[in-house]
């Protein structure tokens, strides 16, 4: 098997005193679209963060694409390989939806204007904004922000996808839509992480679904093993307040 | 009576109130404008957060800017203008020769920078700092998302309270007088002193400013409304 393209040794991280991240090791295989649960200040989304430097990890290791993340000496250009979206959108609020696509392959890529209007109107029609490339992002639903957030991460050409729970902030008609586009994303084998608390998405887009408890991996499986079988006490727990039958 | 002293005054001092005038609002706009500028510099370099990717240089180059623009703001906001520009203007002379009005620009320049460094910085705290990280996750350096995300919403959040730092230049202007400057307060100090008629050359001068600064707001006004429209624009 080719070498990992995410691979995480040992690593800890700490707020002040409390430590969030307990000592974890984490892999993602090229293609592989990999899901993480677990209750609220478990560490994912730290995890999740910790990938693309939003916070530095004080211990351990962390390996993308082959490259020493923590000792890089450009951030900003290994930053522009990984895509990420959040649970708030994020759109820049002065430009318009287009404008937010195009400005960071202008400034990160040096692409012509020309060339990143190609891309970012081909990203905006794949999630279905392209009629709204004009608009005001502070004029346009949360699901329709969101899918423009995705765009704008895509225009970069991303070899990997992190997602901070993607859907927590939408009212519940525009979850469907987001999650449609990161599953035929997903199909496309594009490689992902995604934080999430949509079990049924897990269930059904995931090729492996991790737990994660109290700064910790507690089990990971695919989906059918987690959901379906799940080993320790802790998971069975989680699944049984959190999955409604 | 009133009246009949009123009309005298504009009629026979009518250009040297336009002098004034002219002197006024050339001191405020020049000092608001530079002010601004000095503002966004301080405030924006005050607001950058250095996280990891900082050097050590970069980060003892931070702390020692941090405490000049702390001793700065804290004179210059401290002590009245009017002190100020006696104070430099003369002491400055010591060393090279300026003039009056050199020495009144730069004076409401540097102090209204103080106040705009407060105001671009409250300005730049109100943008929400997950956009700055989104434009970090997207390869974006610091100076690159500060000068395309965070300072043009910045300065339309701020742009109410710099229009106010210019109405308060407008009227604060007239203590440069104290350094012989020909602007409004002045003139009419001087129009005052030779005609006698106090009451009627005070309460044109202050209808002048009212009229001044009323028009200014309203221009503000529509500036600010226009700002403020959703934007459909396509990329400058």
């Amino acid at each position: 098997m080719a070498a990992p393209m995410v691979e995480i040794k040992n690593i800890h991280k700490r707020f002040g005193k409390l430590e969030v991240l307990k000592g974890v090791d984490f892999e993602v295989q090229e293609g592989e679209t990999v899901c993480l649960i677990g209750s609220s200040g478990s560490g994912k989304s730290t995890l999740l963060r910790c990938i693309n430097l939003l916070e530095h990890a004080d211990d351990g290791q962390i390996l993308v694409f082959g490259q020493d993340v923590l000792h890089t000496k450009d951030v900003n250009h290994f930053r522009a390989k990984v895509g990420m979206c959040f649970q708030q959108f994020n759109l820049f609020a002065n430009m318009t939806v287009v404008e937010n696509c195009m400005k960071p392959q202008m400034k990160v890529l040096k692409v012509s204007k020309e060339e990143a209007r190609k891309t970012a109107m081909k990203y905006l029609e794949k999630v279905g904004m392209a009629e709204f490339a004009n608009a005001d992002v502070r004029r346009i639903s949360g699901g329709q922000k969101q899918r423009v957030a995705i765009a704008r991460a895509l225009c970069m050409n991303p070899k990997l996808m992190l997602f901070d729970e993607p859907t927590s902030a939408l009212d519940p008609e525009m979850v469907g839509e987001v999650l449609n586009i990161m599953k035929e994303l997903a199909e496309e084998g594009m490689t992902m992480i995604i934080v999430t608390h949509e079990m049924g998405f897990a269930r059904d887009v995931a090729d492996r679904v991790v737990f994660m408890d109290q700064g910790q991996i507690e089990e990971q499986g695919t989906p059918d093993q987690l959901f379906n079988n799940p080993q320790s006490e802790r998971t069975k727990e989680f699944l049984k307040a959190s999955v409604y039958k | 009576m009133f009246i009949s002293n009123c009309t005298d005054i504009l009629t026979t001092y009518g250009p040297s109130l336009w002098l004034g005038v002219r002197t006024t609002l050339l001191i405020a706009i020049t000092g608001t404008v530079l002010g601004l500028i000095l503002g966004l510099l301080v405030g924006g370099f005050r607001a950058v957060k250095l996280d990891f990717t900082a050097s050590g240089a970069a980060r003892f180059f931070k702390k020692l800017g941090d405490l000049i623009i702390n001793l700065y703001i804290t004179i210059f906001r401290g002590t009245p203008m009017m002190v100020q520009a006696v104070f430099i203007y003369y002491a400055m002379l010591n060393f090279i020769y300026w003039s009056p009005m050199e020495a009144a620009i730069t004076v409401i320049s540097v102090n209204t920078g103080a106040y705009m460094a407060e105001i671009v910085r409250s300005g730049i705290q109100a943008v929400d700092p997950g956009q700055t990280e989104a434009a970090r996750s997207l390869g974006m350096s610091n100076a690159q998302t500060m000068f395309t995300v965070v300072l043009p919403q910045a300065i339309r959040n701020a742009f109410p309270a710099i229009g106010n730092e210019f109405i308060v230049n407008i009227k604060d202007s007239s203590v440069l007088m104290i350094i012989s400057i020909t602007e409004l307060m002045f003139q009419a100090k001087s129009i005052a002193g030779s005609t006698f008629h106090f009451t009627e050359t005070y309460f044109i001068e202050a209808m002048i400013y009212l009229i001044l600064t009323t028009v200014t707001s309203l221009i503000l006004n529509a500036i600010e409304k226009h700002m403020n429209r959703p934007s459909t624009k396509e990329v400058a």
